[in-house]
């Protein structure tokens, strides 16, 4: 049972303003280990800010972040090698091959017998022909694939994915989600996931948080959470929230 | 500390390095031209000025040791660069790595460049100028020192100017040298500068550097006291660089601007 687990990652209170724009409004969440987490919501939400400043690149204005019970201001360095990432938009350098970003990255999370992991998650991610290429000429679902490989190299006990399967083809992102998701629950991993794909997020969280102008609006089991809201599917529920996010967070306080 | 991550960020150049014979060209062509270009000067100089001294030395030795000092700083602020070029920012800030591992990691690699670079001159005056660096002993190693620390504080110095503002900021980095070169005297005494700018060179440790080893092969004079204020004021400015790199940094982590780095805000 996920509700016995210990919380991994725990967020209290977050706060991100730039001047007098409020891009994160007094956000509380908590993801526990082998639990998925969907942090779903329309562009400029303010999801990639969350995923940020969990990741310690981006300080908060307000609240804090405990990842297995340290506090990430106090603890970075510690917290952070129990973390990774893995984002359409930060793809490992393209001027040096796959095993050399592997070991690069290696090095810098403090993995233990890197080189036998680094043939772990090759294989894993079905990486080893691909080994010795520079990462700027693989496909974009190769890089993908290198990526996720790079997020795993330091078997995390947290792990943020910011749309990681937006630029591979349906087959290939479906193998990815059961990799991800068999790999999650194994390691007993919690996972932060964000993404635009509501069948993905359907198929793969345990649960969602519904995000719409920097406020959590909605959470819940993505797959009774349409239904509890009168919505046929998550897409509809999210395009809801989208277009009229006031509407239905009178509903929810009613 | 912890030296395995600053290793990572060293052995990434050296792949970069041994993958890419571009790279390893651009640590020696600029110098070697500088070498040959002021080789012929200083031996035409020989020939038409009947000096009491010989130009080699005094000229060609500067250029060295100044070529050394742009190497440094160069090392250093190539090394970042490769992250900036490559968008590698998030994938390194986001990891458990330090500022002062990071930085290690980039003078790491800068001492390696400019080791290469320094030993190709040598090579180079040697053979074809009849220079020979190494004749001057142990005493080379201070002023060595004074130029390299000083190189290190220049190169963090541009890092920090390039993370806060952006990449196109970059252009900044490459003059900086030629920029300090008239006021530390690198080819003529120090005293020949008017007041207002002598007052700047005896607050840049290469001064004590190019006046100190003028002294030692003009004059054979060897100044420790000079020399020692020279380290002290080098070692200062490293100190003053770190520190300016750390506040540049939480100034982009609290304004959002590792994540959104290509887009230059200065907000």
């Amino acid at each position: 049972m996920i509700e016995a687990e210990p919380h991994v990652l725990e967020v209290r209170g977050l706060k991100k303003t730039y001047g007098s724009i409020t891009a994160v409004d007094d956000v509380s969440f908590a993801v526990r280990r082998g639990e998925i987490v969907g942090l779903l919501g329309p562009n400029g939400a303010g999801k990639t800010t969350i995923i940020n400043m969990i990741l310690g690149v981006l300080e908060p204005t307000d609240g804090s972040i405990h990842i297995e019970q340290l506090t990430l201001r106090q603890n970075r360095t510690q917290v952070l090698t129990r973390t990774n990432f893995a984002a359409v938009y930060a793809q490992m350098p393209g001027n040096l091959t796959v095993r050399q970003n592997l070991h690069i990255f290696g090095l810098i999370y403090g993995v233990k017998n890197l080189k036998r992991r680094i043939d772990e998650v090759l294989r894993e991610f079905e990486l080893e022909r691909f080994a010795n290429t520079r990462c700027g000429v693989l496909s974009s679902g190769e890089q993908t694939h290198a990526g996720l490989a790079k997020a795993l190299i330091n078997m995390p006990r947290l792990l943020l994915f910011d749309e990681p399967t937006a630029s591979l083809d349906p087959s290939s992102a479906r193998i990815i989600r059961s990799k991800i998701k068999a790999h999650g629950q194994r390691e007993r991993i919690g996972i932060l996931w964000t993404s635009h794909n509501m069948h993905e997020v359907t198929e793969v969280c345990d649960r969602v948080l519904f995000l719409s102008r920097g406020k959590l609006l909605l959470t819940g089991n993505p797959k009774t959470l349409p239904e509890e809201h009168g919505k046929g599917d998550l897409e509809e529920l999210f395009i809801a929230i989208a277009r009229e996010p006031l509407s239905l967070k009178q509903r929810r306080l009613r | 500390m912890n030296p395995k991550r600053a290793y990572a960020i060293f052995l990434r150049q050296v792949f970069l390095l041994r993958g890419s014979p571009t790279r390893l060209f651009q640590i020696f062509v600029w110098i070697l031209l500088d070498i040959v270009l002021w080789g012929f000067i200083t031996q035409y100089l020989n020939n038409v000025a009947a000096a009491t001294f010989s130009f080699v030395p005094v000229f060609l030795g500067a250029v060295v040791l100044q070529n050394f000092l742009t190497r440094v700083q160069q090392g250093i602020a190539v090394a970042f660069f490769e992250d900036v070029w490559s968008r590698n920012f998030l994938n390194v800030f986001a990891s458990p790595i330090r500022v002062s591992e990071y930085l290690t990691g980039l003078v790491s690699t800068s001492i390696v460049t400019s080791a290469i670079a320094l030993v190709a001159m040598m090579l180079l005056a040697s053979i074809v100028f009849g220079l020979s660096l190494i004749s001057l002993g142990a005493i080379l190693i201070p002023f060595l020192l004074v130029l390299f620390l000083f190189g290190v504080a220049l190169g963090i110095f541009a890092t920090a100017v390039v993370l806060r503002f952006g990449p196109a900021s970059e252009w900044f980095v490459w003059p900086i040298p030629m920029i300090l070169a008239p006021f530390v005297g690198i080819f003529y005494p120090i005293a020949t500068l008017p007041s207002w700018m002598q007052a700047i060179s005896y607050a840049l440790p290469p001064s004590y550097v190019f006046e100190g080893l003028r002294a030692v092969i003009l004059d054979d004079r060897f100044s420790a006291d000079l020399l020692a204020l020279g380290v002290a004021l080098a070692l200062l400015y490293v100190a003053l660089a770190y520190g300016l790199f750390q506040l540049v940094y939480r100034t982009v982590i609290r304004r959002g601007l590792i994540a959104r780095y290509s887009a230059e805000t200065l907000s």
